[in-house]
């Protein structure tokens, strides 16, 4: 177990020593969420229609920016070969490699997108639900994403080709995240849509370790 | 080493096809005769949807072939990463764009039958966009095995991604059912499609069984020449 | 047929190119890359007999 901490705690180390990877990821979901009133213009019931929508795609597209980094820079700096070698279940180091990811991305996405839909005119409680529905479904992006990383890793164009592997997949969490907040603003049941994304976030936890772990294999070979 | 392993297998799959294609052929040249005489002359107008109901012939057992292409693909994946079965890793190459071929037909149609039926060329309804999903899950899997300088490790990678595909379709189904349920708009009433007759079934059947045998004859065709072409890369790099 | 009949037409249509464009590329291809092998092939037995020889 303590592997697995250790595996999170040197990625996140890593990543204090280069804030700016971090901070360039925020800075494009910033950048990304600006430009939709500014395509679509500036009308207020429009935006808080749209808000939801925007922004969890923007986090979407956000949380697949740094994912092709995940695990190249391991198998360049020879930390995959070690991996692949060590005792510990390769299972747990995918999901040691998710969970870092998920800490350094979709964390602070969750927490800024409230902060932003301030600007696209969301009431309180709408701006809550918008956080939590992030908090339970970025982790799903960030499984689905590790697994899209393994699965290209060392191909060509790997960074098109591991959106247009991920994003498909992302599409449940995406209808679910988005259909939650609607469904707190019209009146319908979030609870419900907020446990579906949780069971989404559980199933990715029970299968893509196992998927990522082989995909790595084969990158090993 | 790795020539005698992999020549074992496709050798007895080649005689196969070679028995095979040129009877296939004809059985498919026949029945597509008789299947369009079916769809386009013989079977009557639709009471409620007239004669567009003539697109149901083709979109529909497109979407079926789809739809099976892609268990296919999952299943040719489980049989190369569980057995190491050399064929199954051609057989996904032959299949992926031929079954992306079929998604394409399937969405183009069903385009086309919309615009009469619901007056747009493009309906974000529950099926159109799981087809459109399904045809993206194809695209990944065609270009990821492409993606590689060594083949063998794009047709693992594109294993694996047709294993997870298959797993996530049913999800993928649900909540695009669930999403188009919530954002129905008023004005169309009922994309539930059409209901089958008698009429329409033997048509509708007859062209499934057609495609069907399309789908094989491409796929079997086409594993024929991802033989051929291992081989020549095999030769190439001995060379 | 009625007024939808070009709806109808252009869906075969669209099926014809489509699954017909297959068919055609997956021949030509198949016969591509047997020309290329027979080229090969005969090219490298050529070797093997210049070798043993």
């Amino acid at each position: 177990m303590s592997g697995f901490a250790s595996l999170i705690a040197r990625d996140l180390r890593l990543v204090w020593r280069r804030p700016g990877d971090v901070a360039v990821v925020l800075a494009f979901f910033i950048v990304a969420t600006t430009l939709f009133p500014l395509g679509i213009g500036p009308e207020a019931n429009v935006l808080a229609r749209i808000a939801a929508g925007v922004l969890w795609c923007a986090a979407l597209f956000a949380a697949l920016l740094s994912l092709d980094r995940l695990f190249a820079a391991d198998l360049e700096d020879g930390t995959l070969d070690l991996l692949l070698l060590a005792p510990w279940p390769l299972e747990l180091a995918a999901l040691a490699k998710c969970a870092a990811h998920w800490i350094v991305t979709g964390l602070p996405l969750a927490a800024l997108a409230p902060v932003l839909g301030v600007a696209f005119g969301l009431e309180p409680d709408v701006l809550l639900a918008l956080a939590a529905t992030l908090l339970v479904g970025t982790p799903t992006l960030s499984l689905i994403g590790g697994l899209a990383a393994a699965l290209t890793l060392g191909a060509r164009k790997s960074g098109a080709l591991l959106a247009l592997l991920a994003l498909p997949l992302c599409v449940p969490t995406l209808i679910f995240g988005t259909g939650a907040v609607e469904a707190l603003a019209t009146g319908g049941d979030f609870g419900a849509h907020l446990a579906v994304l949780g069971a989404l976030a559980l199933v990715a936890l029970a299968t893509t370790p196992w998927a990522i772990a082989a995909a790595l294999r084969q990158a090993g070979e | 080493m790795a020539d005698l392993h992999f020549l074992a297998n496709p050798a007895r799959f080649r005689r196969l096809s070679q028995r095979l294609l040129p009877s296939l052929s004809f059985a498919t040249v026949l029945m597509l005769a008789f299947g369009l005489y079916l769809a386009l002359i013989q079977s009557p107008p639709d009471y409620q949807q007239g004669d567009t109901v003539r697109i149901m012939f083709v979109h529909v057992p497109s979407a079926w072939i789809a739809m099976g292409g892609y268990g296919l693909l999952a299943a040719l994946g489980a049989s190369l990463l569980i057995w190491r079965h050399p064929l199954a890793a051609l057989m996904a190459r032959a299949a992926a764009p031929v079954g992306a071929g079929f998604c394409a037909v399937c969405l183009l149609t069903g385009s086309l039958w919309g615009r009469p039926m619901w007056g747009a060329y493009w309906v974000w309804d529950a099926r159109l966009t799981s087809m459109l999903l399904l045809f993206f899950l194809y695209l990944g899997h065609i270009a990821l095995s492409r993606a590689y300088d060594e083949p063998e490790r794009g047709d693992r990678a594109a294993a694996i991604l047709a294993l997870v595909g298959v797993i996530n379709l049913p999800i993928i189904k649900f909540s695009v059912d669930w999403w188009n349920t919530l954002h129905q708009p008023a004005s169309v009433a009922r994309l539930g499609g059409p209901s089958i007759h008698t009429s329409i079934l033997v048509p509708l059947l007859w062209m499934a069984v057609t495609l069907l045998l399309l789908f094989v004859l491409l796929v079997l065709l086409r594993t024929d020449t991802e033989i051929d072409r291992r081989r020549l890369e095999n030769a190439e790099q001995q060379a | 047929m009625s007024n939808h009949a070009v709806f109808v037409m252009s869906a075969y249509l669209v099926a014809l190119v489509i699954l017909g464009g297959l068919l055609i590329s997956s021949l030509a291809a198949r016969n591509r890359v047997r020309r290329e092998l027979a080229a090969r092939g005969l090219e490298r037995s050529r070797e093997q007999r210049a070798k043993a020889s």
